[in-house]
């Protein structure tokens, strides 16, 4: 059925007045589109996406590369300011990162050995839990997404998360490209016009690079740090047996961060 | 009935510029602040809620310890009450307005704010506390507006208001109950994950609640001619009394499981808000000075002689209130994100 825009904004103008909402325009006029468009999101069916991350391999210099890989990809400000800053990859020794899995003479080291760090997509997310707008959610393969565009800024979901993995935007992230203290070290902001800027007071953090999945690329980091040192970061599909991940966590002894507490992150470190 | 709020004296008029006054630098501020974003308040990424959701606590103890004049008189027929019900109804209709201002006014993108109801999410416990504040506040408002105009006119109250009553009884325990539940079922946060948030709340709110009704009894007293009344203004201490000591109680109780159980996730905070951790203790002086309050708030209730007077049973009251006040209102919000999920210390300061 051919519908011109005249006829869609009549049929979905009357049903959003009747106060059902544009989704019934779709529905009356092509039913059954809406939901296949909706749903059919690359590489989600029957996957359960899960990253590895050889300590052995990623030394310090090869995470700064990923972190500048990371943030120049999702167009993340440099704000000078650790108050301020947003963060979806960065550093961290491992002292920090897992207070846990430690004791008095665990080796030097690995105490001191810095390791990255980012959202780790648990299978069981407190942050979309608490969220009163479902702005974050859990995707079929198991990626937690946000929507900046629903988010009201409650931050419950910083709270919520164990892992400090979620940044706030407590100003306006597009200012680095006015602000004059600011301009110096964001030269290029935004570095990558295929992924939008941020608007003031929503919170975000790492996606596993769900854009890219979907074009069937790896997640930047993944991509950068394999580059430089083979294996050092490996993504894949735990629903899968053969997959890589599941092989390498077959065959070496991992740990995730903080597992006492249920959330049941999907990163994992060969330490 | 609001045209007897326009009429009054210079002091009245005074006050009520005054009042007017702070709350248009209050709107000044918040253009401000909705300008250059949450950015101007010193929360960062580890502290990510301070004074503003931790006032938003504290209030909610005030808008439900109001129920504490209320629930005697309603369910136990403590006549002498009758007086003042009006009192603690009025004070939970401003108590709960503050408290969704002070959400709205932390909220980083407010015009969404329509978001929560239209994409409803029962799994969210602030979806729940939006819904138990708002009927909170709509049942405070029509009983208290309903019953101070039957008074007005000398009659009773219409009989359909008396279930209403009866339902804001329980409301006010689950609207303090549902905001510990906010903080109570985080993982990874171990100084708010514990059980006995709720009742700790309910203790502290029905000590503040009563306590600043006191005081406003006292005000009223002085400024008007209406008199709540002596024995009104004793059993309201009595109140005061035991739930301030069931706070305390409940607080020592945390304290216990903590260094017992050495767990030292669990012990990290409270070293930070009474010892300072890794070199940091901006908040220790606060605290302590909150821990003195209550000492002193803990004797002059306790002692009938001090209990009964009203000159210290009006001290009392006011050590009451700066002591849960900095408990809640800095203490317990602040605290729980300290040290951070990387257990490194970044403090916060309004």
């Amino acid at each position: 059925m051919a519908v011109d825009r005249r006829q869609f904004l009549k049929v979905a103008g009357i049903s959003t007045l009747l106060g059902i909402g544009g989704k019934t325009a779709f529905e009356i006029l092509s039913p059954g589109r809406l939901e296949a468009s909706s749903q059919k999101i690359p590489l989600t069916t029957g996957k359960r996406w899960a990253m590895v991350i050889d300590t052995h391999k990623m030394d310090e210099g090869l995470i700064e590369k990923c972190i500048e890989a990371c943030h120049r990809e999702h167009n993340v400000p440099n704000l000078d300011s650790q108050k301020e800053e947003v963060k979806w990859l960065w550093k961290e020794d491992y002292h920090h990162t897992f207070p846990n899995q430690q004791h008095r003479f665990t080796m030097h080291d690995i105490i001191h050995k810095i390791v990255p760090v980012m959202c780790n997509h648990c299978s069981n997310p407190p942050c979309c839990r608490v969220c009163p707008t479902q702005s974050t959610w859990q995707r079929d393969d198991g990626i937690i997404m946000m929507d900046p565009h629903r988010c009201i800024g409650c931050r419950f979901c910083m709270a919520a998360c164990p892992f400090g993995a979620r940044s706030f935007n407590w100003g306006d992230p597009r200012r680095v490209m006015t602000d004059d203290s600011l301009k110096e070290s964001n030269p290029d902001f935004p570095q990558n016009p295929e992924y939008p800027t941020r608007c003031k007071g929503v919170v975000e953090k790492c996606n596993f690079c769900a854009e890219r999945l979907a074009k069937g690329l790896e997640p930047k980091c993944v991509e950068v740090a394999n580059d430089k040192k083979e294996a050092a970061m490996i993504f894949g599909d735990l629903a899968d047996p053969e997959s890589e991940v599941r092989t390498i966590l077959n065959e070496r002894y991992s740990i995730r961060r903080k597992p006492e507490l249920g959330t049941e992150p999907n990163l994992y470190f060969l330490i | 009935m609001l045209e007897r709020a326009l009429e009054g004296n210079k002091g009245y008029w005074g006050w009520l510029i005054f009042l007017l006054l702070i709350m248009g630098g209050g709107a000044a501020c918040y253009l401000y602040q909705f300008n250059e974003g949450l950015r101007i308040t010193g929360m960062s990424r580890d502290v990510s809620w301070g004074f503003y959701i931790s006032q938003f606590t504290y209030l909610v103890g005030i808008a439900a310890g109001g129920v504490m004049v209320v629930l005697p008189y309603y369910i136990h027929d403590h006549k002498a009450f009758g007086k003042i019900t009006i009192l603690g109804e009025f004070l939970a209709i401003a108590a709960v307005i503050m408290c969704l201002l002070f959400i709205f006014v932390d909220l980083g993108n407010p015009v969404r704010i329509m978001n929560v109801i239209m994409y409803p999410t029962p799994n969210s416990i602030l979806f729940w506390d939006m819904i138990v504040l708002n009927i909170y506040l709509v049942l405070n408002l029509v009983i208290g507006w309903n019953v101070l105009s039957a008074e007005r006119k000398g009659v009773h109250y219409p009989s359909w208001i008396k279930p209403l009553i009866y339902l804001s009884i329980p409301w006010a325990f689950s609207i303090h109950t549902v905001t510990a539940f906010l903080y109570a079922g985080l993982p990874g946060r171990h100084f708010w994950l514990t059980a006995i948030m709720a009742p700790r709340f309910l203790a502290s709110a029905f000590a503040a609640g009563p306590a600043l009704l006191i005081l406003l009894c006292l005000i009223v007293r002085k400024v008007s001619n209406f008199d709540p009344g002596k024995e009104q203004i004793k059993t309201l201490g009595g109140i005061v009394a035991y739930a301030f000591i069931l706070n305390i109680f409940f607080l020592l109780l945390e304290v216990f499981t903590a260094f017992y159980s050495g767990i030292p996730g669990h012990t990290h905070t409270f070293i930070y808000l009474f010892a300072g951790l890794d070199g940091f203790n901006k908040l220790t002086p606060w605290m302590w000075f909150s821990a003195l309050f209550a000492v002193i708030a803990l004797i002059l209730l306790i002692v009938p002689a001090t209990r009964r007077k009203e000159d210290t049973l009006a001290v009392a009251c006011v050590a009451v209130i700066l002591s849960t006040w900095i408990d809640k209102g800095l203490g317990l919000v602040i605290g729980g994100f300290i040290p951070n999920p990387f257990e490194r210390v970044v403090e916060y300061w309004p």
